[in-house]
């Protein structure tokens, strides 16, 4: 049972972490487009963008 | 592909010349770009705003000339901002409480006479007294109430559309971490709480749990429920109660409840509860907002009912060189140029030039019109001959295209009784709930004083709107979902629930019922060797011709031969040599003056059904005959048996001569059918059936049918049909095809059943837990259980539409 005064802590940072993480994301934009990347990965061009 | 880029010297977006001393730009990819017109300079940045510029690398032809035209209309707006009508985008709308509210809060604006808000678009539209009222003070008395409005502008709302969905995503984010997290910490304390797990747990564990799910539940608190307390406040401010007071009540009651607890040491803790509370309604929010996002841009796609630009020919009849201005800036005596293939900008009389349009923009009428100088066309009408000289007779805004648009929106401004239920319920629920939680409060002081404030609490929390504010707008944003894949976008809020009380399906004829453009249904070979030559030959003739017979000719020949020396009978037929030879294509008469006298069986042919006729002959031989008509569409038989077969009556009602329409009719199998309607007749038609008690759903594709359309109970427009005709339905079949209508059907009826299912649930739920929690019987892991499971069979429910 002591673990858990370590590891619950522990998940604290994790979930801020994960936050972190996500909120870094959503600013560079990566969830702007849910769509466009998949139709975009099959182009047959590899021209610059996206 | 880049190509394009490369070799480009017209107008980088359409691809057309510059006119002379162009001066409109937009910056595309870091470069100045030319443009031709204002409209393709603002669609252009609109691409490139969007995140879209990728498009122009990547595309293989140019975009059509793009004729709306954002600023100068936006200008014109403050010019005759005081014309007592007038729409304005609205930033925060979110339930039936907001639409209530600032429909009220408008009206309280002196000198206003009328407001509706459309839900769907975000949109308040504004009848007041130019003598008492202003546009600004309407825009003031909006903002005091919390909510950012302004005039109507296509691009910026876009923009505000779209940001206000990225903080809400960002918040149901935060909210499901902090709920799946929060949800860990709690289930090993309710085990331990167990009686037959008695004491396996010790006080500081259950402390370590209790302050870790705390920190867990702030972000939730004062980052994702935002929404609510901000919605709570303005609500409050103004007297008004909504939905979001007894939702940020019942989050700050149990946060604040659950730190106290924690911090005294003794009480319940509801972080569980609170975390998943606003992590399922804001779900319900992100989902409402998507379908409205979807609804609100395909919307804004169809905006382009009258032509936003004119050649004007200033010093006309001496100089004939146009100049592009604002279809709006046009006065009467103003001499403007239409070109083929365009539209006139506005009601004129022609003074040079004979031709041939197409009205059916207007009348429904399939078949082109001849026109010469004094003519009169009116504002819409297509020229699909020659150029023809147009004096202007009044203003764009005052000409017959507008005068339709106005009838329109003014028999669309009246809502369905349902709606204005749903609004009174909204705000009496509230109030009553409001009431209750006092109520319990004060009679625990009286009984309990300890157990008043947790009881209190176990209301706001257990009945909080949850489950009952979820069951209609999560089943009605799945249903909205699915039938947007299918084809349908359902505009207004109240589409399915209408359509599936209607009584009659009363369809337009021409666009709705059949394809609404000529098709060539048979070739007959005279003295042509075969069909497909005959078709070449008469598709080469036609090259470039966009008349609708033409169309239909080159739409169904195999391929074209070149033609020479092409002439343009007007009324007649086209004169042209492929290969030396001489050929007429046309009327009997005009091919018979080519090819001698015409083979015996033509006369009556020529007058059977409602195929019109076309010749194609050379010297001394009549080669073949075309028969062109508007044809059924292929699905149109199978929807009509469905309703039918379903209890609904099928009406016909058309601007077609009556004798097509019973035709039609008849192959149909529809027994109430009427021709020769004017958009009034059908309108009136439509009125009289709705005073006999039938609940009236309208099918139509033409500007024609936009009044009746408002003016139906629920309506439908053609994807394919008049942009008017679908601003004004209550949903537009988006595939330009009638079978999704079936379907629409068949989803509506499932919607509300489901709508029905949820609400029971929800009520029975809090039949149950109200007085429960009010007597202060449930602990919090039940009343976790019960708000969750409240809430999921809800949005599950629900979410079965989808598929």
């Amino acid at each position: 049972m002591e673990a858990l005064y370590l590891l619950i802590p522990l998940s604290l940072i994790l979930v801020a972490l994960a936050l972190w993480i996500f909120f870094g994301a959503a600013d560079s934009g990566q969830f702007e487009d849910l769509e466009g990347p998949a139709l975009r990965v099959l182009r047959d061009d590899d021209s610059a963008g996206g | 592909m880049n190509a394009i880029a490369r070799e480009l010297v017209g107008c980088f977006h359409c691809g057309l010349p510059l006119p002379d001393g162009a001066r409109w730009h937009a910056r595309i990819d870091g470069l100045e770009r030319d443009m031709c017109c204002p409209g393709c300079a603002a669609a252009a940045q609109a691409i490139v705003d969007a995140g879209c510029d990728e498009y122009y690398a990547t595309r293989t032809g140019f975009g059509a000339r793009v004729e709306e035209d954002a600023a100068p209309a936006l200008a014109l707006f403050d010019e005759d901002g005081n014309s007592g009508e007038g729409s304005f985008t609205v930033e925060g709308i979110r339930c039936a409480a907001c639409v209530w509210l600032v429909e009220r809060r408008v009206l309280a604006v002196p000198g206003v006479l009328e407001a509706t808000l459309n839900v769907s678009t975000a949109r308040v539209q504004v009848r007041w007294d130019p003598a008492r009222c202003k546009v600004s003070a309407i825009l003031r008395a909006l903002h005091a109430v919390g909510y950012t409005a302004y005039p109507y502008d296509p691009l910026r709302h876009g923009e505000q559309l779209a940001r206000e969905r990225r903080t809400l995503f960002r918040q149901l984010f935060v909210a499901g971490l902090s709920m799946m997290q929060v949800m860990m910490y709690a289930v090993p304390v309710y085990l331990a709480d167990n009686v037959a797990n008695e004491g396996t747990m010790d006080a500081d564990m259950t402390a370590l749990m209790g302050w870790a799910s705390l920190l867990l539940t702030l972000p939730a608190v004062l980052y994702s429920a935002q929404p609510f307390f901000r919605g709570a406040w303005r609500d409050l401010r103004r007297g008004v109660p909504g939905m979001d007071v007894p939702v940020a009540l019942g989050i700050g009651a149990a946060f604040g409840g659950s730190v106290v607890a924690l911090v005294g040491g003794g009480g319940d803790l509801y972080f569980d509860s609170v975390t998943m509370f606003v992590f399922l309604l804001l779900a319900s929010r992100y989902l409402e907002l998507g379908a409205r996002r979807r609804a609100a841009g395909a919307l804004e796609a169809l905006q382009e009912g009258l032509p936003a630009s004119a050649q004007r020919l200033p010093r006309w009849p001496f100089e004939r060189t146009p100049e592009l201005v604002l279809a709006t800036a046009l006065r009467p005596g103003d001499t403007v140029l239409v070109a083929p293939g365009q539209a006139a900008p506005a009601d004129g009389a022609i003074v040079e030039g004979e031709t041939e349009v197409d009205l059916a923009l207007l009348t429904g009428e399939s078949r082109t019109r001849r026109m010469g100088p004094g003519d009169l066309l009116p504002g819409g009408a297509v020229n699909v001959a020659q150029p023809v000289v147009l004096r202007i007779e009044a203003a764009a805004r005052d000409s017959t295209l507008a005068l339709l648009v106005r009838l329109a929106g003014q028999a669309g401004q009246g809502k369905p009784a349902i709606a204005l239920w749903a609004d009174r319920v909204a705000a009496w629920s509230v109030v009553a709930l409001l009431v209750l939680t006092v109520l319990v409060f004060v009679g625990w002081q009286l009984f309990d004083p300890a157990r008043a404030w947790p009881a209190a609490i176990a209301v706001l929390v257990v009945t909080c709107p949850c489950a009952l504010s979820l069951a209609t707008p999560t089943a009605l944003a799945a249903a909205t979902d699915r039938l947007l894949r299918r084809g349908v976008l359902a505009v207004s809020p109240h589409t399915l629930e209408t359509f599936e009380r209607a009584t009659h399906i009363v369809f337009d004829k021409t666009g709705t019922l059949t394809l609404g453009m000529p098709r060539l249904l048979a070739t007959g070979v005279l003295d042509a060797p075969d069909a497909a030559w005959a078709l070449r030959i008469a598709a080469g003739l036609e090259a470039g011709n966009p008349h609708p017979l033409a169309k239909a000719l080159q739409a169904a020949a195999p391929g074209a031969v070149c033609a020479q020396d092409v002439s343009y009978m007007l009324g007649q037929g086209i004169e042209g040599s492929v290969d030396g030879v001489r050929y007429r294509l046309g009327s009997a008469a005009f091919v018979a003056a080519l090819a001698g006298p015409a083979p015996l069986r033509s006369a009556e042919d020529e007058i059977a059904g409602e195929a019109s006729v076309v010749w194609l002959g050379c010297g001394g031989h009549w080669l073949a005959r075309f028969d062109i008509a508007d044809d059924l569409r292929p699905e149109a038989e199978a929807v009509v048996r469905r309703f039918e077969a379903a209890g609904k009556t099928v009406v016909l009602l058309s601007g077609d001569t009556p004798q097509a329409v019973a035709a039609l009719a008849a192959r149909l199998g529809i027994r109430q059918a009427a021709g020769g309607q004017l958009p009034a007749d059908k309108l009136d038609a439509v009125r009289r059936l709705q005073a006999a008690g039938a609940v009236v759903a309208m099918v139509g594709d033409g500007v024609n049918d936009a009044a009746v359309l408002g003016g139906a109970d629920v309506s439908f427009a053609m994807g394919g049909g008049a942009p008017l005709a679908q601003l004004h339905a209550d949903g537009v079949l988006l595939g330009d095809s009638l079978a999704p209508l079936a379907e629409a059907a068949v989803t509506a009826r499932r919607t509300l059943r489901i709508i029905r299912q949820n609400l029971a649930w929800a009520s029975a739920y809090n039949l149950v837990a109200i007085p429960a929690a009010a007597a202060g019987l449930l602990n919090p892991w039940l009343s976790s259980i019960g708000m969750a499971a409240s809430s999921a069979v809800v949005v599950l429910n629900a979410l079965r539409l989808r598929k």
